[in-house]
């Protein structure tokens, strides 16, 4: 916006000036963040790009050459990259679908006022509040048979034959990350939806009552129809942010216990981390942000059919 | 009619309850093995409290091992990365919020760009980057870092913020004869000071709890962060769950100061910006 016009008193060439600065002042404002974000994430994703076509080892002084498509040829063949593959669908399903419903739960407890209502809001979304890498190392605290109660519980219940670490065992453990994701997701659902009912206008619950709807009722044609837009969203990025989500899962199992646990992402960190192969992590992460790029195309346009039919 | 409310009534508050014990349990358990003296650990397994308590893994972690050096660094790097961020997304955040601009569009598509991508998929490039430098193994570089990562999210949370301040407020002052920035320094910035502040906690969070990058570019223990600190020390010392807890639990203080803080924020804020639109 303009504001000469208010002082259009001065000479022309001060309104020039005026008109120059007011033009440039935007960018002034927004410079040092447009160029933190272009020097540390946008270069480095473009060099990363380039990195997925060349080889680049760190220890190896004579890597670097462009070598096209060999790291997809590589990858194609990467049994422990499908298997990544299929453990993130796995760990992203499971972890929304259980972070929304439970989020969602505790979002309608806490929309009626109730005394002491501001402490137990504080409470239970204390969790989101708890470092990542620190929930990840409580819960495996948790499962540990040694100082963890969880698989004595589970003994005690006969649903374990001995108390054992669920995150040692193949065919559970990807059960730890996911709980431990679950307890620190649930405030962030739980916050958005929270923030989205009280948005709804409550004379329209007061008119339903009158007219005779039943809680079930009200909820169905009040309170999810209002709140379908901001679960679509959230839901939405929050699988986005999930499937690229690898502190839990490093700092719980590392992938293990023979890469039952290992997703796409902590597999590119492995790759760049332990063994140091920077063209090979790159060019699974191409892959990676192909797919992601897919999935939320595949939801636009499915949001699009699915209004042009109404 | 009175029953059924009252079984409502009670449902309610048992769920309720069953929500707080899984949010605190874990939280709980942590704290009970920090106080637990090491020749109870193992002899009393589960109990809820120990027979006795003592601080001696607190008093350990405090004096002889390099905990204090680590809670230093997380203290330098998430102070500035907080700072800084705040003041930069306060800047371009205004930008967005009462100017229209060429380049607005662009600068927005871009930041939405970078809330997007893996950002795993930059731990290699960024580490060959900085590597030359000098700025790997280095708080300064893990400060350039996080806030780039920090800096969009922030900027729309600021940019959220001024939108919710009348601009008659700085044209009043520019009638006067102040410049923007004059108006904008002067009456607005002091107008946002608990989005400020809401602002600050969500960064010093974010960088307090970063672990992927901290992990790649720091080696040493001198310029290690609180987790990279703590996990090599689990790695190392994986018996010690006692002074390996007391570590977890000084980890978590500054984290819940800062939710404690900006915790009655979070819902009204973000019904305000879904009230508007």
């Amino acid at each position: 916006m303009s504001y000469s016009a208010v002082r259009s008193d001065g000479p022309p060439r001060t309104r020039l000036r005026k008109q120059l600065a007011d033009a440039i002042a935007p960018y002034l404002y927004s410079a040092p963040t447009l160029i933190l974000i272009i020097a540390v994430m946008l270069v480095p994703l473009v060099v990363g790009i380039s990195y997925a076509f060349r080889d680049i080892q760190l220890l190896n002084p004579f890597s670097g050459g462009f070598i096209g498509l060999d790291h997809f040829r590589t990858l194609s063949q990467d049994e422990a990259f499908f298997r990544a593959l299929r453990n993130t669908l796995w760990w992203t399903g499971a972890s929304v679908f259980l972070q929304f419903f439970l989020g969602l739960g505790l979002a309608l407890l806490l929309d009626k006022p109730f005394y002491g209502r501001g402490i137990v809001q504080a409470l239970v979304f204390l969790p989101w509040a708890v470092p990542s890498f620190l929930a990840g190392l409580n819960w495996s605290w948790l499962f540990n048979p040694v100082v963890g109660p969880i698989p004595h519980w589970l003994f005690a219940m006969g649903i374990m034959s001995e108390p054992s670490n669920i995150l040692s065992d193949p065919q559970l453990a990807m059960w730890g990350p996911i709980v431990a994701n679950v307890w620190w997701g649930i405030p962030f659902f739980a916050i958005t939806l929270l923030a989205a009912l009280q948005a709804i206008p409550r004379d329209l619950y007061e008119a339903a009552s009158i007219d005779g709807a039943g809680p079930f009722q009200r909820f169905f044609s009040i309170t999810l129809p209002f709140l379908a837009p901001t679960i679509a969203i959230t839901v939405l990025l929050r699988t986005v942010w999930i499937s690229n989500f690898a502190d839990l899962i490093i700092v719980m199992t590392n992938g293990g216990p023979a890469d039952r646990t290992q997703i796409v992402a902590s597999y590119i960190f492995t790759q760049a981390f332990k063994r140091l192969d920077f063209g090979y992590a790159s060019a699974i992460a191409l892959v990676l942000l192909v797919l992601l790029i897919t999935y939320s195309m595949l939801i636009v346009v499915l949001r699009q059919w699915l209004l042009s039919k109404d | 009619m009175t029953g059924k409310r009252l079984f409502a009534l009670l449902a309610h508050r048992l769920a309720i309850l069953a929500y707080i014990v899984f949010a605190l349990f874990p939280l709980y358990w942590l704290l009970k093995v920090s106080v637990t003296p090491n020749k109870l650990l193992y002899s009393e397994g589960i109990r809820m409290w120990p027979s006795q308590t003592s601080f001696e893994h607190f008093n350990f972690v405090l004096r002889h091992s390099d905990f204090p050096v680590f809670f230093k660094n997380s203290l330098i790097v998430s102070g500035s990365t907080a700072i800084i961020v705040t003041t930069l997304s306060s800047l371009a955040g205004y930008a967005l919020s009462r100017f229209s601009f060429r380049g607005k569009y662009w600068l927005v598509a871009l930041m939405l760009l970078t809330q997007m991508f893996p950002l795993v998929m930059l731990v290699a490039p960024i580490f060959k980057i900085l590597s030359p430098l000098g700025l790997t193994n280095s708080l300064t570089g893990l400060v350039i870092v996080y806030s780039a990562f920090n800096v969009p999210f922030a900027t729309f949370l600021m940019q959220s913020f001024f939108d919710g301040i009348p601009k008659d407020l700085e044209e009043a002052a520019m009638i006067d004869g102040a410049t923007q920035f004059v108006a904008f320094r002067q009456i607005i910035l002091p107008l946002t000071l608990p989005g400020i502040a809401a602002t600050l906690g969500f960064v010093f969070t974010a960088a307090w709890s970063e672990l992927l990058f901290s992990l790649m570019l720091i080696s040493g223990n001198a310029a290690a962060t609180f987790p990279v600190g703590l996990l090599s020390f689990v790695s190392k010392f994986s018996v010690d769950f006692g002074q390996m807890m007391a570590a977890g639990v000084l980890a978590l203080i500054p984290a819940c100061l800062f939710f404690l803080l900006i915790q009655r924020y979070l819902v009204q804020g973000l019904t305000a910006g879904a009230v508007k639109g």
